[in-house]
């Protein structure tokens, strides 16, 4: 039997607000699941949109990217622009076909220990319902094998047979 | 001095890569005192089968345009890459799927649907659509086979240059023949082109970019000196490959972004994200996205000319039904 789906999660958490938080989270003894991979960043604006589209090109089934609230920013405007961005994105990844829970912007402060867990429940939930995510190397793959067996349109009228 | 061999041919493009060639004007004619063609579709009348009688290895050069969508692309792709010394990919569509490559957007079968059914300028109430192999009386008639995706040059047969533009300009175009001409060739995978981008070489006044919102070409007339990202256009200099000579920029053209990314981009679109979100001068959540909702289609936009060697390379799943073409309306 194959072993139950366990989402990979991929957590871009900025150093002042939503690592502390997840922080606080693990120091308080928060439970929420494990599958979240959380990397620290200085700053939510630091996240280029390309460290989405490769977690998600290299197999990750979500990506949670988190900041400091709005006005709080460390450095002023940071996440302003992570909110932009986000929301450029997020426009691209539906024409790219990725469904809208895979990818999420949160804001988390530092005292947000418990939110912070319960977003994360709440994430892998939702991508679990999702299903796996197939990295690009693995979904062209698949592709370049059916390269030789192409696509046959289906059978129409006109000329004399097809046999 | 033996004479350069040569080769060119044509896959899935527009044909404006040939063009650019014969662009070079009278220099076609140094190209002609310093080369032998063997293949060239547009130009001249060779058949397949005179280049599958050459030896392995005898064409010196190969450009080949076009990005591959089909059986007969990938098999002249991969005779030519047996006869020839040096592959070149030729213009953006070879480099990097170009236009062809935004039909990753949508499976093989809604391509199909769409050509043969759906356009408005369709009438075909049988529902004919092309056939790969179908007996008439005369004998049997072919057609190549449709690809499920379009590739670049690169991910069907081994390429060691890079030239491109939507069409590579003329300069670029000799600066290659000339490399090559005089054996000075860079090491393979070079692309010829700058090291860096558009913005970088950009005659244009930069000043603070900062703007409300967008708009697209045919809604405004550019200012001429002003940076055109400053006036609202979303121009792909900050994220593309410059070397191109600013040809788009200096016609009042934003750019289009066909040089493809520079060395240090995985994926243009991601870059063009990240450039526009930054310059988004609001703070208020609601202005935003009122603001981002001008841009109509950033999958269409950003990866015009690249979709096919982006981090995803193409749509992970088919369309849905009732989804508009590019599957979203701006501002939903």
């Amino acid at each position: 039997m194959m072993a139950a789906f366990e989402p990979k999660i991929v957590g871009i958490l900025c150093n002042w607000c939503s690592y502390a938080g997840a922080d606080l989270a693990g120091i308080s003894r928060t439970k929420y699941p494990a599958n979240i991979r959380i990397i620290r960043v200085m700053c939510s604006g630091r996240v280029d949109p390309t460290f989405v589209l490769q977690a998600f090109a290299e197999g990750a089934d979500g990506v949670l990217v988190s900041g400091c609230h709005p006005g709080d920013c460390h450095y002023q405007e940071g996440n302003y622009k992570t909110y932009a961005r986000a929301e450029i994105l997020e426009q691209l990844l539906e024409q790219m076909g990725i469904e809208k829970g895979r990818f999420r912007l949160t804001w988390v402060s530092a005292n947000e220990g418990e939110i912070f867990a319960s977003l994360v429940s709440e994430m892998v939930e939702e991508v679990r319902a999702l299903g796996p995510f197939r990295p690009t190397r693995e979904r062209f793959a698949e592709l370049q094998a059916t390269i030789g067996r192409e696509v046959a349109p289906a059978a129409g009228a006109g000329g004399e047979g097809n046999d | 001095m033996t004479k350069l061999k040569l080769a060119f041919y044509w896959a899935a493009s527009c044909g404006g890569c040939d063009v650019a060639v014969l662009d070079i004007n009278e220099k076609i004619l140094d190209v002609a005192a310093l080369a032998d063609i063997y293949l060239w579709p547009i130009a001249m009348d060779f058949k397949y089968k005179d280049v599958q009688a050459l030896d392995d290895g005898f064409i010196d050069v190969c450009f080949y345009n076009g990005a591959v969508r089909n059986t007969e692309q990938r098999e002249i792709a991969e005779l030519l890459r047996q006869k020839s010394k040096v592959m070149v990919a030729f213009g953006s569509c070879a480099c990097f799927g170009g236009i062809p490559g935004l039909a990753n957007l949508y499976g093989p079968q809604e391509i199909l649907d769409r050509v043969y059914q759906e356009t408005p300028s369709t009438v075909n109430p049988e529902r004919v659509r092309p056939e790969t192999n179908w007996k008439v009386k005369e004998g049997r008639l072919t057609l190549p086979g449709f690809f499920s995706a379009v590739y670049p040059l690169s991910d069907i047969v081994q390429v060691e240059y890079y030239v491109p533009g939507c069409p590579p300009p003329v300069d670029l175009i000799l600066r290659a023949v000339q490399a090559i001409a005089t054996g000075k060739l860079p090491p393979p995978g070079t692309v010829f082109g700058s090291d860096k981008t558009v913005c970088d070489t950009c005659p244009r006044k930069k000043e603070e970019k900062k703007v409300k919102g967008f708009k697209r070409p045919h809604e405004v007339i550019p200012e001429a000196e002003k940076c055109l990202l400053e006036q609202g256009l979303i121009c792909l200099g900050p994220a593309t490959r410059g070397g191109c000579g600013a040809r788009c920029i200096e016609a009042n053209m934003p750019c289009r972004g066909c040089f493809g990314p520079t060395d240090r981009v995985l994926d243009q679109g991601a870059k063009m994200t990240a450039a526009l979100g930054g310059m988004i001068s609001s703070r208020n959540e609601t202005e935003v996205r009122a603001a981002l909702a001008t841009i109509v289609d950033p999958a269409g936009t950003f990866y015009r000319f690249t979709l096919s060697t982006s981090l995803l390379k193409g749509r992970v799943r088919p369309v849905e039904k009732g989804c508009p073409p590019g599957g979203i309306v701006a501002g939903s």
